[in-house]
């Protein structure tokens, strides 16, 4: 994959990969063997026939390549650039386990980006109105893929969105550098053009409880996220310069705090920033630290570098870009100067012991091996906690203990005609985890329908789109 | 897109917005709050419902020019559209059930004791109020607060009711007893004397607090508080504590944070510019 060179981009915000030209990819599409039985598709969540799409690839078939994969899965641009492909398609991929496996993901983002660039972006093709209409609670990457499939279905979908801007962490949490947000916007004008309704700045739980949407639509599909970021725990995280990684990227990707010329939102830019944490919103982080200037833009992570949740590929680049890994180190307190702005992360050092309940080395303190690390921003990017808003006030919904939505196996939560599926059900987990979440609740919900009888189509037809 | 139908100068830095959002004057209760991004570019900022008529669709935003997007906001004119407002977000004020209530506001806090001194004097409890400002033409919403109960305003010199802070009036209230509940709202040392003058005597304080705030939600975690020994987010849990509990030094400290950059962009706006810098 050709990728802008590290010194460079580590001063911008563009994009870094910069995508197969069409002789690459025709060249790396012949290197698949077309397996009768299929491993990668069945290790991809939203089931995408990948041997399908890059067959038509390597036949010069363009148009029927885009068709197959945007009728397996809504959103392949972006999930060509944030999948973790090695622990999914590329993982499975028998090329793999002599030499190097095909570059699913890069194939999957050449040919959505093919699409893309000749306009039609796969349009959907218009069906039938089935009379029933759903609201999707929230426009990331589960509500977004499960209003195109339901929208595909003749479903009449309103997608109800707590920010200004439909995407979710698309827009608000993945860095224009690694998905760039024309990108997005490009896939949620493709589901409006579809008939896909979307309302932002509608916070169920607070504008909306989901029981008035119930009452008002024949379905909903709840996919509001994760929600609260989780602190450390230590003390002087209130000092002024401690950000969760929500609050640090929000102010940069969705508010374009590094753009000083056209927004206004501020964003502190640190000298030397330390982000705690191992995933990709870690690394995410860390290298925007860096683009926005700083000197030294560090990872502070418990384990070794085996045992980092981010993608591969994100950790090369992190690395490429000269960012300063900090491994088996533990944070134990933030210190301030006197003005209470940070002047450093106490930490000690870490070794790994034997495995513990997530089946990775449990990280054991070495004594005496505390130290500061110089730093005047702290990112703290170890995870997220059920958002208790709309939960709160539809308290029919069955929760797990973490606060966590349960369903059953066709992702229906324990009301009647209420499905709900990503984070807000699995906890922090994968874009593509969630949208395959979509996908299923996008198949439940017109079963659902089809189960129940068809004179009962629309409950009402209330407006709930004036806010 | 939410119209400006009525606009109107409470104080020399702070004015009244009339805004069309029919859901939200429909279902906003007291102690609520919107987040508003007037337009493309604009910062999301919290502000306060001060008032709201479900019958036109309007709400009531009462805005301090203090930075740059909050002047922008104040510019515009009835007719203009504020591009985005979402809410009602924040807990609903305790309010109390029957007795009688202290509201105490302080400059632009006085628009968010507005709406709970209203709320309350409609179950039937009694409501005194004591509000205050620099000088006279600082007082704000003292008639609307005068259809609610008796109304004490104090300024800081003597150009409106008493001369002197509002800790001074709501003292000799305290002493004279019978309030069972204060609600207080303004500037954070206003809010922590009312609550260190409530403390020894035991009578419950509400004070709402006005971290910073990105996305009102409980996503950002920007406007963590500290209450009791607790982190809390003031979107999710708040924007309503009890102030005996409230760590007014690290709410006060953490106001801060932006303050050199709303300065650079002052200076910006005079044509030295110091934000690249």
């Amino acid at each position: 994959m050709p990728e802008q060179e590290a010194g460079r981009r580590s001063g911008n915000f563009e994009e870094v990969n910069l995508g197969f030209t069409e002789q690459a990819a025709l060249l790396e599409a012949q290197r698949c063997i077309q397996c009768r039985e299929a491993k990668c598709i069945r290790a991809c969540p939203v089931r995408v026939d990948i041997p399908r799409f890059i067959k038509r690839l390597t036949d010069g078939d363009l148009p029927g390549a885009a068709a197959s994969l945007f009728g397996d899965n809504m959103l392949p641009a972006v999930s060509g650039r944030v999948c973790p492909q090695e622990q999914q398609c590329e993982g499975a991929c028998v090329r793999g386990c002599k030499g190097q496996s095909v570059a699913i993901g890069y194939l999957e983002r050449f040919v959505a980006d093919w699409a893309r660039r000749r306009g039609d972006g796969a349009p959907l093709a218009p069906v039938a109105a089935s009379g029933r209409k759903v609201a999707v609670v929230g426009a990331g990457p589960a509500g977004l893929t499960a209003a195109g499939e339901l929208a595909a279905q003749g479903h009449d979908v309103t997608v109800f969105e707590a920010l200004h801007k439909p995407g979710g962490v698309l827009v608000y949490g993945i860095p224009e550098f690694r998905l760039p947000k024309a990108i997005v916007q490009a896939e949620v004008d493709r589901l409006v053009k579809a008939g896909v309704k979307i309302r932002c700045n509608v916070v169920v739980g607070r504008t909306y409880t989901v029981p008035e949407l119930r009452a008002d639509f024949d379905a909903v599909f709840i996919a509001n996220g994760a929600g609260l970021p989780v602190f450390m725990g230590v003390p002087g995280e209130n000092l002024k310069g401690v950000y969760s990684a929500n609050e640090y990227l929000t102010r940069v990707n969705l508010m374009k705090a590094h753009d000083l010329e056209n927004a206004n939102t501020p964003v502190l830019r640190g000298r030397r920033v330390a982000v705690v944490g191992g995933g990709n919103v870690a690394m995410d982080a860390v290298r925007t630290a860096k683009r926005l200037g700083a000197e030294s833009a560090m990872i502070v992570y418990r384990r070794s570098k085996e045992e980092m949740p981010a993608r591969v590929e994100e950790i090369a680049h992190a690395e490429h870009e000269g960012i300063d890994f900090q491994l088996l180190v533990a944070p134990l307190a933030v210190e301030g100067d006197a003005k209470r702005w940070v002047c450093g992360l106490r930490c000690r050092r870490m070794a790994l012991g034997a495995p513990d309940a997530s089946g990775r080395r449990k990280p054991e303190p070495i004594a005496d091996s505390e130290f500061t690390l110089d730093c005047d921003v702290v990112v703290v990017a170890i995870g997220t906690r059920a958002n208790p808003l709309l939960t709160a006030t539809c308290p029919e919904l069955c929760l797990d203990k973490r606060g966590n939505i349960v369903v059953d196996a066709d992702g229906m939560t324990s009301l009647p005609g209420v499905f709900a599926g990503g984070d807000i059900v699995r906890g922090a987990a994968t874009v593509i985890l969630a949208m395959g979440d979509g996908k299923r609740a996008a198949k439940s919900i017109s079963r659902y329908f089809a189960a129940a009888s068809p004179s009962a189509a629309s409950a009402s037809d209330g407006d709930l789109s004036r806010v | 897109m939410h119209t400006i139908l009525s606009k109107k100068s409470l104080s020399p830095n702070v004015t009244r917005l009339d805004v069309r959002a029919p859901r939200i004057a429909q279902i906003r209760r007291p102690g609520q709050f919107v987040i508003v991004r007037s337009q493309k570019g604009h910062e999301r900022i919290p502000l306060t419902i001060a008032d709201s008529d479900a019958a036109c669709g309007t709400i009531a935003l009462v805005v301090q020019a203090v930075g740059k997007t909050t002047r922008e906001l104040v510019a515009l004119g009835v007719g203009d559209v504020i591009r985005d407002v979402s809410g009602p977000l924040g807990n609903p004020t305790e309010l109390l059930e029957s007795g009688r209530a202290l509201c105490v506001g302080g400059g632009v806090g006085t628009a968010v004791v507005h709406p709970i001194a209203k709320a309350l004097r409609e179950s039937g409890v009694s409501v005194s109020s004591v509000i205050g400002g620099r000088a006279k033409e600082w007082v704000i919403f003292a008639d609307e607060l005068r259809r609610c109960g008796e109304v004490v305003v104090c300024t800081d010199d003597g150009s409106d009711g008493r001369r002197g802070f509002v800790t001074d009036a709501v003292r000799e209230m305290l002493e004279a007893g019978g309030v069972d509940i204060v609600y207080a709202v303004g500037p954070v040392p206003m809010m922590r004397a009312v609550a260190e003058l409530t403390r020894p005597l035991g009578v419950r304080t509400i004070v709402s607090l006005n971290p910073v705030m990105v996305d009102g939600t409980g996503m950002c975690g920007g406007c963590r508080v500290d209450v009791g020994g607790e982190m809390k987010f003031a979107c999710v849990e708040g924007p309503e504590f009890d102030g005996h509990q409230v760590d007014f030094d690290l709410l006060a400290d953490r106001l801060k944070t932006y303050h050199e950059f709303e300065r650079r962009v002052d200076a910006c706006a005079d044509g030295k510019c110091l934000i690249r810098r």
